[in-house]
Formats: C-alpha cells, sequence, structure tokens
C-alpha cells in the first residue's frame, strides 16, 4: 500500500507548498509512490489517517501548538518542510520585541479590548520551529524549499529511510559553479556556515548567501571569522544578516 | 423549510485559512460570517531596524504566491523614499517579472483550484485520470510561467535578482530568444484552456452586487507595475493618497481592519482590473474577453476567473512584447550604485490579486523605522462578506450541499491570499 500522506500549514507565506505544484509534470511521478489524502491548499478532501505529514510554518500561538501535537499523535513520521517550520525562518524576527511592542505597531488602530483574551492573538513571546514544540523526523529547508531536495526526501522517507541532508557549506557548491566569491565584490555572505544543498541558489545570481537553509551543524566559526576580518565587515552588520532566517541563534 | 447550518471551517483550495459560517431557520438567516483565523505575521513590526536592501528580501515572504510582486512594492517604496533612479532595462524585466506572476499565479488558480468546481470533483488530481489532455495543457502554461520567473528573479518564489537600483544578474539575450518561442508556442494551448472554461462557465452563478473596483490605471497600458490609483466611483487618485483610499477601520464588533472608501466595501484583483482598464488590453486579451462576452463594468464577482484567464492571455501578448523591445536595444549587465538617503516612499503594484501598497519610512543610515504594508486580500475581505450576505438569501431555500458550493466558490472566486493580509481580520456580524 502507498504511503498517506497529508500537508499542513501554519504561520507562513505557503510557498513551500507552493514549490510541490511547481513540480510540474513530476507531480506525476510523486503521486505514483505516495497517496495524498490531505492538502488543503488544493483539494477538497480530508482525512486525519495519515502515515507522513509534512508540516510548513512556524508556530505562532498556544492554539498552533496544540494542532501540532495532534498532527503528531496521528503521523508516524513527521517532516518539516522549509525555513520556517525547520529554524522558524524570518517570523522569529519579531522577537527582537515583546510581544505586546509588535501587536501595538500592527494593530495600532484596534481596541486593546478585542485583542486581550483573544485565542487568534495570543502570541507566543516568539514565533517556534516545529521541532521546539514536536519531534520532527527529517527535515526538508530553505526559504523556499529546493524542488529536487523535496523529491529526494519524500522517495527516501515512502521507502522507510531517513534522508540526509548535506554537511557542507554553501561554499563548496559555489566554487563548483564557479561563482566569483561575493565577499571579494565587498558584499556579506553567509555562505561559509550555513548548509548546502540549493546548489548556491543566490550566489549564483551575484547576490550574497542569507542563510534560509540553517546553519551547519559543525561550521568552522574559526575560518569563517577570518573571512569576515579580512574583508572588514562590521558586527552589527553581520549580526543583522545572520538574524534574518536565524534569529539569535545559539552560538553565533 | 430552509433550515441551513453551514460550518465550513478551513476553506480548502485557497491559500490561507478562511471559515464560512450560514445559519437559517425557516429561511430566516440568523448569522453569515466569512471569517479568517490565520495566524498573524508582523511583518511591518519585524522590518523596522533592518536596512534598505533587506525590506524587499524580507517583505517577499509575506506571500509566496505574490512574492514577485511583494517584492517589487517593496522596491518601489525603497526606491521612492531615498530617491533612487532606475534603468529603462531595469524597468522592462521587471515588468516582465509582474507578469510571470501573473500568469503563474492565474493559470494555478483558475486550473488547479477552481477548475475541479466546473468539473464536479474535489480537486485537479482526479482530473488527471479523467480530462489528462487539458491537465497536461494547464501544467505546460504553469510549468512556463515558472521559467519565466526564473529567467527574471532567478528563482520562481522569493526573487532573488531584484535589488534596490537594479538587477544583480541579468538574462541572456539567448535566454531571452528562447523564452519568447515558448510564449508564442503557448497561444494556441492558452486558447484551448480558455475553451474549456467557456464551455463550463455556465456553472458560475449568475450572481451580481453593485460595488466599486479600485486598481491601478495609467495612460499608456494596462497598468500592473506602475499607475494612479483607479477607482470605477471616483475616477484617478495618485499613489501618495492610498490612506485615503484604503480607510482602514475597526468596527465595534470586530477586531478585524476593514477597507471602504466610496461605498460600504470595494473589489480589488483582475475583474476590477478589467473593469477599470478594459481598453488597453492587447486583441488576444480582447478577443478572450469578448469569447466571454465580459464588458466593462461586470459587477459579477464570480466572473473574476473569467477575468483572470482574460489577463492570463494578455500578459502573454505583454510579455512577447517587453520581450521584443528588451532584444531590440540590447540585455547588458548594468552596474548600479546606491546612495542612502531619509525619506518615506509609497508604492502601488497590482499583484495577481490587486493593488497592493507598500510604504516605508527610512532615515539617513538607511534604516526602515516605519513601515505599512496594505494586501489585497485585506481590502477585499468585506467585499465577500457584503457579498455573502446579498447572495445567501436568494439561495437559502435550495439544499445545503448546493448552498455550501456557492458560496465557497464566491470565496474562490476572489482567489484570496490570506497568510498575505499580514494584518489579522476577524469579520463577526450579529
Amino acid at each position: 500500500m502507498k504511503p498517506r500522506v497529508a500537508f499542513f500549514d501554519f504561520g507562513c507565506c505557503e510557498g513551500c507548498q507552493l514549490q510541490i505544484a511547481n513540480l510540474e509534470e513530476d507531480i506525476l511521478k510523486l503521486l505514483d509512490i505516495v497517496e495524498v489524502v490531505s492538502f488543503r491548499e488544493v483539494m477538497k478532501e480530508h482525512s486525519d489517517e495519515y502515515d507522513i505529514a509534512f508540516i510548513e510554518g512556524s508556530i505562532e500561538r498556544p492554539m498552533d501548538e496544540e494542532a501540532l501535537k495532534e498532527i503528531r499523535e496521528n503521523a508516524k513520521i513527521l517532516v518539516a518542510l522549509g525555513a520556517c517550520a525547520c529554524i522558524g525562518g524570518v517570523n522569529k524576527l519579531r522577537g527582537e520585541w515583546s510581544v505586546e511592542e509588535v501587536r501595538k505597531e500592527v494593530y495600532e488602530i484596534a481596541d486593546p479590548k478585542d485583542i486581550e483574551g483573544n485565542p487568534y492573538f495570543d502570541l507566543l513571546p516568539n514565533a517556534k520551529a516545529a521541532d521546539e514544540v514536536v519531534k520532527v523526523d527529517a527535515y526538508i529547508p530553505g526559504c523556499p524549499i529546493d524542488r529536487a531536495e523535496f523529491g529526494r526526501v519524500v522517495t527516501s522517507v515512502a521507502l522507510g529511510k531517513t534522508p540526509k541532508l548535506p554537511r557542507y557549506p554553501i561554499c563548496v557548491e559555489c566554487k563548483k559553479n564557479e561563482n566569483v566569491c561575493l565577499f571579494e565584490q565587498g558584499k556579506f555572505c553567509l555562505g561559509p556556515i550555513t548548509r548546502a544543498g540549493c546548489n548556491s541558489a543566490c550566489p549564483n545570481h551575484n547576490s550574497p548567501c542569507e542563510g534560509c537553509r540553517g546553519y551547519l551543524d559543525e561550521p568552522r566559526l574559526e575560518a569563517a571569522k577570518d573571512v569576515i576580518e579580512k574583508y572588514g565587515f562590521t558586527l552589527e552588520e553581520m549580526l543583522k544578516a545572520f538574524n534574518m532566517f536565524n534569529f539569535k541563534k545559539e552560538g553565533y | 423549510m430552509g433550515n441551513v447550518n453551514i460550518n465550513l471551517h478551513h476553506v480548502t483550495r485557497v491559500e490561507g485559512h478562511g471559515n464560512i459560517v450560514l445559519n437559517a431557520t425557516d429561511g430566516t438567516i440568523e448569522k453569515c460570517q466569512w471569517q479568517v483565523p490565520e495566524a498573524p505575521r508582523l511583518f511591518e513590526a519585524f522590518v523596522r531596524g533592518k536596512p534598505y536592501h533587506m525590506l524587499s528580501h524580507i517583505t517577499s515572504r509575506i506571500c509566496g504566491i505574490c512574492s514577485i510582486g511583494h517584492s517589487l512594492a517593496s522596491l518601489k517604496a525603497t526606491e521612492a523614499a531615498m530617491g533612487v533612479e532606475i534603468s529603462e532595462q531595469t524597468e522592462l524585466l521587471r515588468k516582465l517579472a509582474i507578469h510571470a506572476e501573473n500568469l503563474q499565479s492565474h493559470i494555478l488558480h483558475v486550473g488547479y483550484l477552481v477548475a475541479p468546481d466546473l468539473l464536479g470533483v474535489g480537486s485537479v488530481i482526479p482530473l488527471v485520470g479523467s480530462h489528462p489532455d487539458e491537465v497536461l495543457k494547464i501544467v505546460k502554461l504553469h510549468r512556463i510561467s515558472n521559467e519565466m520567473s526564473d529567467l527574471t528573479c532567478g528563482r520562481t518564489t522569493h526573487p532573488i535578482s531584484l535589488d534596490v537600483g537594479g538587477f544583480t544578474a541579468v538574462p541572456t539575450e539567448k535566454q531571452l530568444k528562447e523564452m519568447k518561442q515558448k510564449l508564442v508556442d503557448a497561444i494556441p494551448d492558452t486558447k484551448d484552456v480558455a475553451g474549456v472554461v467557456l464551455a463550463n462557465a455556465g456553472k458560475l452563478p449568475n450572481f451580481t452586487r453593485e460595488t466599486e473596483y479600485i486598481g491601478l490605471v495609467h495612460d499608456d497600458e494596462y497598468a500592473l507595475y506602475d499607475g494612479d490609483i483607479g477607482s470605477t466611483d471616483t475616477g484617478r487618485h495618485p499613489v501618495s493618497e492610498y490612506l485615503d483610499i484604503t480607510n482602514e477601520f475597526v468596527v465595534p464588533h470586530s477586531t478585524a481592519k476593514h477597507t471602504r472608501h466610496e461605498r460600504d466595501s470595494y473589489m480589488v484583483g483582475a475583474l476590477a482590473r478589467f473593469n477599470l482598464n478594459a481598453d488597453k488590453l492587447t486583441p488576444i486579451g480582447k478577443e478572450v474577453a469578448q469569447l466571454f462576452g465580459l464588458k466593462p463594468i461586470n459587477y459579477n464577482p464570480y466572473m473574476n476567473n473569467v477575468a483572470q484567464v482574460v489577463e492570463f492571455a494578455d500578459s502573454i501578448a505583454v510579455s512577447i512584447d517587453i520581450i521584443d523591445k528588451l532584444l531590440e536595444r540590447g540585455v547588458k549587465k548594468e552596474e548600479y550604485k546606491v546612495k542612502v538617503k531619509a525619506g518615506r516612499g509609497i508604492s502601488g503594484v497590482e499583484v495577481p490579486r490587486g493593488i497592493l501598497f507598500h510604504d516605508y519610512t527610512i532615515n539617513e543610515k538607511g534604516i526602515c523605522t516605519k513601515a505599512n504594508c496594505i494586501i489585497p486580500t485585506n481590502q477585499n475581505h468585506r467585499n465577500i462578506q457584503l457579498d455573502m450576505e446579498a447572495l445567501a438569501p436568494t439561495i437559502i431555500d435550495k439544499p445545503q450541499n448546493e448552498i455550501e458550493l456557492t458560496l465557497e466558490m464566491l470565496v474562490r472566486a476572489y482567489d484570496p491570499c490570506i497568510s498575505c493580509s499580514t494584518h489579522y481580520l476577524d469579520i463577526k456580524f450579529k
């Protein structure tokens, strides 16, 4: 029997689900190996009986935490889809301020009594990645996800294997693609510490890596520091770039 | 008769989360609500303190489907704030990018999300078996649209090469020529897909409610990238006056921000653009509109689906024109330097679902200190609610599953992009 697959989304842009539609003709091949039983963005049918759950988005509210825990109980395998679910992504940027402060900034004209006690507005102190709430079995990183990597991970999960992600930095792919190093062009790039697997998508277009795939488990921080020193970047600039997808990540 | 209890939690085949609630006893409607329980995203709060060059990369993440439009609105607002000029080539390539997004989004909506309603199934998946030729044509058109996004932006979703002042990388002339050929070849497929929609257009309910339509207008073209704000009620207004158009407000029994201008609600999107700009369509756009008998001003919200088909055909023709212009003048990697200057900049861009505004204040260090984004779907929510209130009494005696489908199709016709709605919305009526 084909494994039954369900997709769920939380706080995000739904751009990673869109990459599945963007597989174009290849979607048909994936449908050969899995049965999609729930995918609200594209189908009306829904079932709570699934083997593999894909989670897109960050967890913003206590009510979302509860929903995710329920999905975890139903699913045999839970896969985090995209930067928001894998590492929190841009949603974590709000952590620089208190919940009260960001709500005031965005909902300035609303009457405070409409917001207080309303579960829809009951925000967690900061957005969470999926694995800050439940156990995650596999990750498909990136903002958005890489379509080819999605295909590889789904195939491997459907076959009951544990998918492996690259353990080397973007620079490896970037060098192979013969790009001129962005540091040489006076730009600050997160390639040296970011997990490869996107085929250095941004540097290929002369644009610095923003770290959307998350940092390496064992980055060579000393070497990265040397690079930063050599090219004379300020700490403030660096931290802003660090924070975009990996807000105040420990150790950085 | 007329006992209805509909509580459709999380309407499917739309981007984001929305609920339809309709309760009636003996034909009397007690509750009719369009609710949106989407998680707040709070982008306007967290772009504060970020340098100008990061703004478009952060705000593109508001929406996966209209990430190109958000990037462009962001870049235009940033450039307006700092007084940055862009080259003719940059403007042409940006226009090509916005047409790519319009193509991608419209074919996704009409082909994957709306077609199942017209053909009486729950999703596109069974159509692969029952209508393989049509599905493959839709997939092909979708792929070509995405290839054009890749070509202009470096990636299908969340553009890489769009930058303040220019492009970090540009397509080669050879790539543009190949793209043009694909677009030319796509015209017959486009007409075939339009034919399939036409053959099933009778399934779109014949419901009209007069409302105001708002979208960009331009003297020389069917406006997407640039223009003034146009209203079918009040004419032309500069984009700088957008706050007088959107008039966000909070109703006492709701925590939501709504928008209204001349009437109690207004509509944005493909139908609004068509109603304002139909005379600026290319011949192929006009031909497809005629096929459906679509004429301005059309007050049937379900016809937004048809307006998207018209715009799809039109965007193919306009894209071919833009590529011709680019090839004629030659495409080269241009150097650009941006000088930081303090100021406030406001932009309006037409994204697939309607007019989008970004408004930034940037300080003398190039840091954003204040941001406001007004998203098309936010502007449509009140119009959806009022449509539902007008439509529900006319169908209340029908079987519940039919009422449910008619209301779902109404919401879907607006092609709502709910996670885009950076403001939380909760529309409740007593």
